[in-house]
């Protein structure tokens, strides 16, 4: 069968619920003898509350540190010995842990996977050891001057919702968690009822489900209480921070709320950023590390074409609640921000005020069309999708893409610009060099 | 025997593994043709070899130059129209360069294909690099060289290379050049540079995805055919005298939050006969699972370092083995003093039997994985390409790694790793001296 043609299609997801409230997503793709394996919970950064920010990171890294049934030291290699691969994620409404190997290897990757969910050792040692490791991940991004500004333009246009801090977390929160914070948050959210685990690739569905029914049914669920739920109130009037740092290149960085990915005005807005700065698609794990076809965009011509700007990119990701929309410029040597600015800024008051045309809106939903199928090129993308899509609304919004994109119109995506990108609802972000 | 009467073709006789099909067109150009069925796409990979060992000294930088501009107009067509013509099938051109080689990759829809394919000859064999393009990328490149000044990083990974191989070298040499080489390129050095540089007897391309080799390597005759053969030059690479020391330097960057390391040696070249021993003993020292022996010290049980690994470039001339650490200012010397002592130990004692047994199978069995997407065939067959190293490869690989005995990774390891022959560079907030 083909991927490309029908992945995560309703028809081909099996889907169940354990008593124990773990669901369970099977897709069987026979394209290449592998089975990929990805294990969701339902907790990001953004369920964080003031003193314990980031950790929901803090405790993904924990959880590769040995359980009650996988002593600390044959941790190195357990996956490695199928010729397999594994990490994790954590973002802001959810954490992600995935194997990929041999399909022989699948119910040795649900036995990881379920002693993950409830086994895990925290030996104090460890945690101290991991606090430095985490200190060292921030200060190679405080490096990154792109990775600064992008952080103060998040703070700034968040003021009360969860979203507001980095996903690292803030220096002194990692400086002054304790074991037990760590130890009790892994408890609270790593739960059955809390969790959705998906397997894609060269299995049968029926012998997939009975050893994940072997592995998990004696995991008991459990209460996860109530979540921080603070909405972020309208923002009022255009905000804008400017960071002057030693360094050698000036950024912009644009931000405007956005709607959550279950919204109305998603895919008008999806279509719109296309038209902007290329499609990106919509896999978070892939597409974004492939830049998007963009040379005939509006931004790409107004500013990079124009010599004001080295780079431009823009991103809407689909999330949970209403988060962002950014676009994020490098202004190229010796161009001064102001020039920058006014030059995007016009674009898009032009576009709010005129919308897109037909051309525009045809081409936007061939790179879209086109972007869907690159992004499910492997098992591991798709089982990706499906449950990135099952955290933040429904898998089988995963499925219903290409409809939802193809039945945007020019007047959502007019009506989309004009209210979306409203000054009042805008953020400025500068990185200003000093040299 | 898949030959379609455009010159000797080969296939691999075995039932099992890639079987793509290659074959030589009568101008030179190399075709290499694989189907697969995984996604309604196909996967266009073109080399040149004309990378940055043809970089002329006072314009160094040139191929990159050309790789950022050769997509910006054609003799048929205008920069906007190769734009439009790519945006609106949703395919992005990822051009790039390395020590040997212009890349040209980009994936499509299968019904775009014969279209991709065209618009593909037509900016390899007729780029006009006009004065306007040429003039608007030089301030991209300007900004990309500026912004690499400021990654402790790229510096400390750019000082290395220079101080293992000299800076005039071409694999010591800075890829995208210096402010002031990039200054002085013009279209017309550029033209020239095409001009000795770009002929079909140093392209090869590979085609990969749902499509019949046939019928691909009809297409990419019928489309290639008008590119006259010429002589091109061989790039000559001077081999590099052996160390006897080591040597240190640190680039202090007081502004940044964590240090860079980057330490390294010149190895070996791909064709060298310990290839595999070499190829495992980097697995052992700095890959496997989460960074190797040098992950288990540094970041697992020191918690010193977010990442640390080590990577192994044997190229067409010997390549350089490079161990990369991002720490804490603080844990400078204690990093150093760890590397020292991991790759004495590894010298000295060299590793397990157990380690070669469990790189053998990771390496082995992570196999089909490589080769999963149509992006990774193609580059898997590109390299195979360009080593020489026949289209059997992928099934004589297992063999080749099994054969290696312990004491032939141990033997690499006191060829290739003794620290008191170590390249050492430092940069970041550290002024302090090295071990």
């Amino acid at each position: 069968m083909s991927l490309g043609h029908t992945p995560g299609s309703a028809s081909s997801v099996r889907e169940e619920v354990l008593d124990n409230g773990l669901r369970v997503l099977i897709q069987s793709v026979h394209t290449a003898p592998l089975a990929t394996v990805w294990c969701w919970y339902g907790v990001g950064s953004k369920d964080e509350i003031p003193g314990l920010t980031g950790v929901s990171h803090w405790v993904e890294h924990m959880n590769f540190k040995g359980t009650t049934n996988i002593p600390r030291e044959q941790i190195k290699g357990i996956i490695e010995k199928y010729g397999g691969y594994w990490n994790a994620y954590t973002w802001i409404d959810q954490t992600a842990y995935t194997e990929t190997a041999t399909r022989h290897a699948l119910d040795h990757m649900l036995f990881i996977e379920a002693e993950r969910m409830s086994r895990c050792l925290y030996d104090p040692s460890d945690c101290e050891s991991e606090r430095t490791v985490i200190v060292s991940e921030l200060q190679g991004g405080e490096n990154d001057p792109e990775q600064v500004l992008d952080q103060e333009l998040t703070a700034t246009s968040f003021r009360a919702h969860g979203y507001r801090h980095p996903t690292i977390g803030w220096l002194s929160d990692l400086q002054t968690m304790t074991r037990d914070d760590l130890y009790g948050y892994y408890r609270r959210f790593y739960v059955p009822n809390n969790a959705t685990l998906v397997i894609v690739g060269d299995v049968d569905g029926d012998d997939a489900m009975r050893s994940v029914v072997s592995r998990f049914d004696q995991v008991e669920p459990g209460e996860v209480g109530r979540r921080t739920a603070t909405r972020e109130p309208e923002q009022l009037g255009e905000r804008s921070v400017t960071v002057r740092k030693e360094g050698t290149t000036a950024y912009l960085k644009v931000g405007f709320h956005a709607p959550a990915a279950a919204d109305r005005d998603f895919y008008p807005l999806l279509v719109l950023d296309a038209v902007l700065t290329g499609a990106k698609g919509l896999n978070a794990w892939a597409s974004f590390r492939m830049p998007p076809p963009q040379r005939s965009t509006r931004l790409y011509r107004a500013l990079v074409n124009a010599g004001l700007a080295s780079a431009v990119s823009g991103a809407l990701l689909p999330t949970e609640e209403p988060y962002l929309y950014t676009i994020s410029m490098t202004a190229t040597d010796g161009t001064p921000l102001t020039r920058l600015e006014e030059a995007v800024l016009r674009e898009l008051e032009a576009v709010r005020a005129n919308g897109i045309t037909p051309d525009e809106l045809r081409k936007a939903k061939n790179q879209l069309r086109a972007r869907l199928v690159f992004e499910n090129d492997s098992i591991t993308n798709i089982a990706h999708q499906l449950g990135f899509f099952a955290t933040i609304a429904s898998w089988q919004m995963y499925s219903t893409q290409v409809p939802r994109i193809e039945a945007v119109t020019l007047d959502e995506v007019g009506l989309a610009a004009s209210e979306r990108l409203r000054p009042a609802r805008r953020t400025v972000g500068r990185f200003e060099p000093i040299r | 025997m898949n030959q379609v009467g455009v010159g000797p073709a080969q296939t691999d006789p075995q039932p099992r593994g890639l079987a793509a099909t290659r074959a030589v067109l009568p101008n030179g150009v190399t075709v290499i043709a694989k189907q697969t069925r995984t996604t309604p796409a196909v996967t266009l990979h073109a080399n040149v070899q004309a990378g940055t060992v043809f970089d002329p000294a006072g314009s160094e930088g040139i191929a990159h130059f050309v790789s950022r501009t050769i997509d910006r107009g054609s003799e048929r067509y205008l920069s906007d129209q190769i734009a439009e013509q790519l945006d609106s099938r949703g395919v992005t051109l990822s051009a790039s360069v390395s020590r040997h080689l212009l890349s040209l990759i980009c994936t499509c829809l299968v019904e775009d294909f014969e279209d991709v394919l065209g618009l593909l000859a037509e900016i390899v064999m007729r780029p006009r690099f006009p004065a306007a393009e040429v003039d608007n990328r030089r301030g991209e490149i300007i900004t990309l060289i500026r912004q690499g000044e400021d990654s402790p990083a790229v510096v400390a990974v750019e000082a290395l290379l220079a101080m293992l191989y000299g800076p005039g070298h071409p694999y010591g040499r800075r890829v995208r050049g210096t402010v002031e080489s990039v200054e002085r390129i013009d279209s017309q050095a550029l033209r020239a540079f095409h001009a000795a540089h770009c002929g079909p007897s140093v392209l090869s391309l590979a085609v990969v995805g749902d499509i019949e080799p046939d019928r691909a390597i009809e297409r990419v005759h019928s489309t290639f055919d008008g590119w006259e053969a010429k002589a091109v030059s061989r790039a000559e690479v001077p081999s590099v005298p052996a160390t006897t020391e080591r040597r240190r330097r640190v680039i202090p960057m007081m502004n940044k939050s964590q240090t860079d390391i980057a330490y390294g040696f010149v190895t070996i070249a791909h064709s060298d006969p310990a290839y595999h021993a070499y190829w495992l003993m980097n697995n052992i020292l700095g890959q496997y699972s989460l960074g190797g022996r040098l992950g288990d010290s540094i970041r697992e049980q020191q918690g010193m370092a977010y990442y640390v690994f080590s990577s192994l470039d044997a190229n067409l001339m010997p390549g350089p083995l490079i161990i990369r650490a991002g720490v804490s200012p603080a844990n400078v010397e204690r990093a150093v003093a760890s590397i020292d002592a991991e790759l004495a130990k590894l010298v000295e004692q060299g590793p397990t039997e157990q380690e070669v047994a469990e790189s053998q199978r990771y390496l082995i069995g992570s196999m089909p994985r490589t080769l999963e997407t149509n992006v990774g065939v193609a580059s898997f067959l590109q390299m195979v390409e360009f080593f020489g190293l026949g289209l059997d490869y992928d099934v004589r690989v297992p063999d080749l790694l099994r054969a290696v005995t312990r004491d032939q990774v141990q033997a690499a390891a006191r060829r290739a790793v003794d620290p008191g022959k170590a390249a050492v560079v430092v940069a970041g907030p550290y002024d302090g001296p090295l071990p």
